[in-house]
């Protein structure tokens, strides 16, 4: 399915090196990585992640589906729990036959997997974990039971 | 019974109710102050699957996921 999760940061190297080498021989033309790393601001010492992975399984495998259709193939990894500064907490990937389609695909996947992925963010501050509300985006349908 | 999940910052256990329909869901919770504000930004799932409808019928064994605002990467 080429959804992973890990505890913890990811291993950027180990995983960026095991899809080029899935994916080299192949022979799609273009390989398209986004890599995310947690910056130093607001005085946080690392960000924190809660996952539904029922529901993350199901729309990756849509975005799947959608990726299959212009011939390229999808890639993610994201952490579970803490994650400090300047490491990684998630990375995607998109391999194409084509670079643009894989350029805009990139683009569309990840500012979806944004608005829609079931995955809750905190900001870690002397070392508690606080909701980062103000970032976070509420999901379609929101607000039915209030 | 259907069981309840709180997910995320909701931080709370999951219940086990007798319910038919997500309008009883909402009728029960609307006395829980501290939960009336988080359900104005909360999505519902129902058998992990977003539902829209609050006429959604609950049989004996489903699982009714609250899910809040989301923010992954």
């Amino acid at each position: 399915m080429a959804l992973e999760l890990h505890d913890g940061p990811l291993h950027v190297e180990e995983i960026s090196n095991r899809w080029f080498n899935e994916m080299r021989d192949k022979n799609y033309g273009a390989y398209i990585p986004f890599i995310g790393i947690v910056r130093d601001e607001d005085g946080i010492s690392g960000l924190s992640f809660d996952i539904y992975e029922p529901i993350l399984e199901s729309w990756f495998e849509a975005w799947q589906e959608k990726a299959k259709e212009q011939g390229a193939y999808l890639l993610m990894a994201h952490s579970r729990g803490d994650v400090p500064n300047h490491t990684s907490s998630y990375i995607s990937a998109v391999v194409s036959p084509q670079r643009k389609v894989a350029l805009k695909f990139i683009n569309d996947f990840v500012e979806d997997f944004k608005a829609s992925a079931p995955i809750w963010k905190y900001d870690i501050i002397d070392g508690k974990r606080v909701y980062a509300k103000s970032r976070s985006t509420a999901l379609k349908g929101a607000g039915l039971l209030k | 019974m259907a069981k309840i999940e709180f997910l995320g910052p909701l931080n709370r256990e999951t219940i086990e109710v007798d319910i038919k329909s997500l309008n009883d869901l909402k009728e029960m919770f609307k006395d829980d102050t501290e939960l009336q504000e988080w359900l104005e930004i909360c999505a519902v799932a129902v058998n992990d699957s977003l539902v829209c409808s609050l006429d959604t019928s609950i049989e004996a064994g489903d699982k009714v996921s609250l899910l809040p605002p989301v923010c992954g990467g």
